[in-house]
Order: C-alpha cells, then structure tokens, then sequence
C-alpha cells in the first residue's frame, strides 16, 4: 500500500463504490440489518425456549386444528402448534410495527399476478413441507446448526428458484 | 415455575421473536416479491446479505448457547431440530424453489405481509396452506401402512 498515491486510493474508492452500486443498487445497511433482526429473534426463541424456530411447519400445525386426517394428529403438528401460532403472530406484529413507523403512506402493492402467487405458493407449500424446511427452516436454522441436508437443500432450493425466475419473466 | 405461568412466558417470547423477525422482514423489503425475484435474477444481492446477517448471529447463538447454558431459562433442554438427508429434503426442495423462484414469496413474508398491508400476498398464503394440505394427503398415501390402511 506504501506504493499506492493518493491519486490510486481515489481510484480504488470509485471501483469499490461502482461495484458496491452494482451488487446493491438499493442500498446495503437495511438488508445487514434486517438479516440481524431475524437472527434476533430466532436467537431469542432458543435462549429461552430452547427450540428451532422454523416457519414452515406452521402450516400444518395450523391445519392441525382442523383436520381430522393421520397426518396432522402427529405430535409434531399437535404438541408446537400453539407457539407456532403466537410465532406467525409475532410475525405479523413485527412487520406492522415497522410499516406503522417507516412503511409508505399508499397501500403496498405487487405486480406477481393472483394466479402466479397461488400457484407458487402452493408449490412453496407443498415444496417446503415435504423437504421439512423452507428459507427459515433449511437456510437460517438449518444451517445454523451445521445440518448437511439444509446445506443440500439450500442449494437445490436456490437453483430451481433462479432457474423458474429467469424462465418465467 | 407453574405450567401455566411458563406457557405465558414461553409464548411471550415466541411473540417477540417472532417480531423481531417479522421487523427484520419488513425493514428488509423481503416482504416485497419485486425485491426476492429481483435477487433471484441478479439484479441485486440484498437477499443474500439478509440471510448471512440471520445466519451469523444464528450460528453464534446455536453453537454456543448450548455451551454457556446447562439449559434455555425456560425449558429443560436446547433442541437442535435437524432434517434427514433424503429423496424427500431434496425433491422437496427443488419444489419449494420451483414455487419461490415463480412466485418471489416463501412462506415467512407470506405471513408477515398481512401485518405490512401487502394483502395481494394473502393469494400466496391461501395457496400455501393447500400446498400443506396436499403434502400431508401425499404423506398418507405413500406411508399407508404407518397410518393404517383407512378401516377398509
């Protein structure tokens, strides 16, 4: 670095913003901490709890109370599902929270189509029950705790993910 | 502790962890399809930054909680709920990202969008649950004989 003038480390700066404006045109902080916060809050949930906070299985633990089918009556749906409830709760509070204080004054919009967020969710539901973990469940907790099967399944899981959003613009 | 008392504060707990998670959700723009789908075609790379921010605080608490602590300070033990390496993770998987990458919505946004006013997610939330339920019907028939064939 003792050979790099001043002229040279006001170049090194500019690529370093040109490349940072690339990889995040939006802006990075927001993303860091918005990663933390959820760290946060699945951290939180094992200190005191001592469990993996998943989200996924909220969907059949939910069904759980409904359904009188084999499937849902298992322990696993049966015994987590009143904390999953709260959890979905909590979720739903978190994010009110943040658009009471920040969000937009106009309603928040997408421009996915009903039918693609119907038929992609049912697929993320289907996709993520049977692989027992989604973006939460495998990437978050599932690596946290070392698991190669989430490691796998991360994987899989970004690569068909790419491929479909890059076929179905 | 009553079990009662302890149900309140392990709930409580589950709320607030679950709001930090939905906050970071929110503050994160995750809970915006554009934004997800907008990373899964490279045109921005936010969304791995909000996993590694969740990961690395994650991993510190998984790994070393366990550690520090005899147990969690309301339950008798930390319980690392770990999947199998198998057809179904993996099949499963690449299903769950066929739907991810067609949609741009996994299912804590799908969740947490009712609290951010993004009710158009609410399509994807009902089409969550049927997927559910399907997988459920699937794991029924494809493990007959650990549920018992129907009272035929």
């Amino acid at each position: 670095m003792g050979s790099c003038g001043e002229a040279c480390s006001h170049q090194i700066k500019i690529q370093l913003i040109t490349t940072m404006n690339l990889l995040f045109p939006n802006g990075w902080i927001h993303y860091l901490l918005g990663g933390i916060s959820i760290g946060l809050g699945v951290s939180l949930i094992y200190l005191f709890n001592g469990v993996t906070a998943g989200i996924s299985t909220f969907f059949s633990s939910t069904i759980s109370f409904f359904s009188k089918r084999f499937f849902f009556k298992q322990a696993i749906f049966k015994d987590t599902r009143l904390w999953r409830l709260f959890y979905s709760f909590g979720l739903i509070v978190g994010s009110g929270i943040w658009f009471l204080f920040f969000g937009a004054a106009e309603q928040m919009h997408t421009n996915v189509s009903p039918l693609k967020l119907l038929l992609g969710g049912v697929l993320v539901g289907f996709g993520s029950r049977l692989s027992n973990g989604c973006t939460s469940g495998h990437g978050i907790c599932g690596i946290s705790s070392l698991s190669l099967a989430s490691f796998m399944a991360v994987i899989i899981f970004m690569i068909t993910a790419v491929v479909t959003a890059n076929l179905s613009l | 502790m009553k079990t009662t008392t302890k149900l309140f504060y392990e709930l409580t707990i589950v709320v607030l962890g679950g709001a930090l998670f939905g906050l970071g959700l929110a503050s994160s723009t995750m809970v915006s399809p554009e934004v997800v789908l907008g990373f899964l075609r490279g045109q921005d790379t936010g969304l791995l930054l909000v996993m590694s921010g969740a990961i690395f605080v994650t991993l510190i608490s998984y790994q070393f909680l366990p550690k520090l602590l005899a147990k969690p300070i309301l339950s008798d033990r930390f319980v690392l709920r770990v999947a199998n390496l198998d057809k179904s993770t993996i099949i499963g998987a690449a299903i769950f990202g066929i739907g991810w990458g067609l949609c741009g919505v996994c299912p804590g946004p799908a969740i947490a969008s009712i609290g951010s006013g993004n009710f158009d997610l609410l399509w994807a939330l009902v089409g969550i649950f049927i997927g559910s339920y399907i997988q459920g019907i699937h794991y029924e028939i494809t493990h007959s004989n650990q549920f018992g064939i129907l009272d035929s």
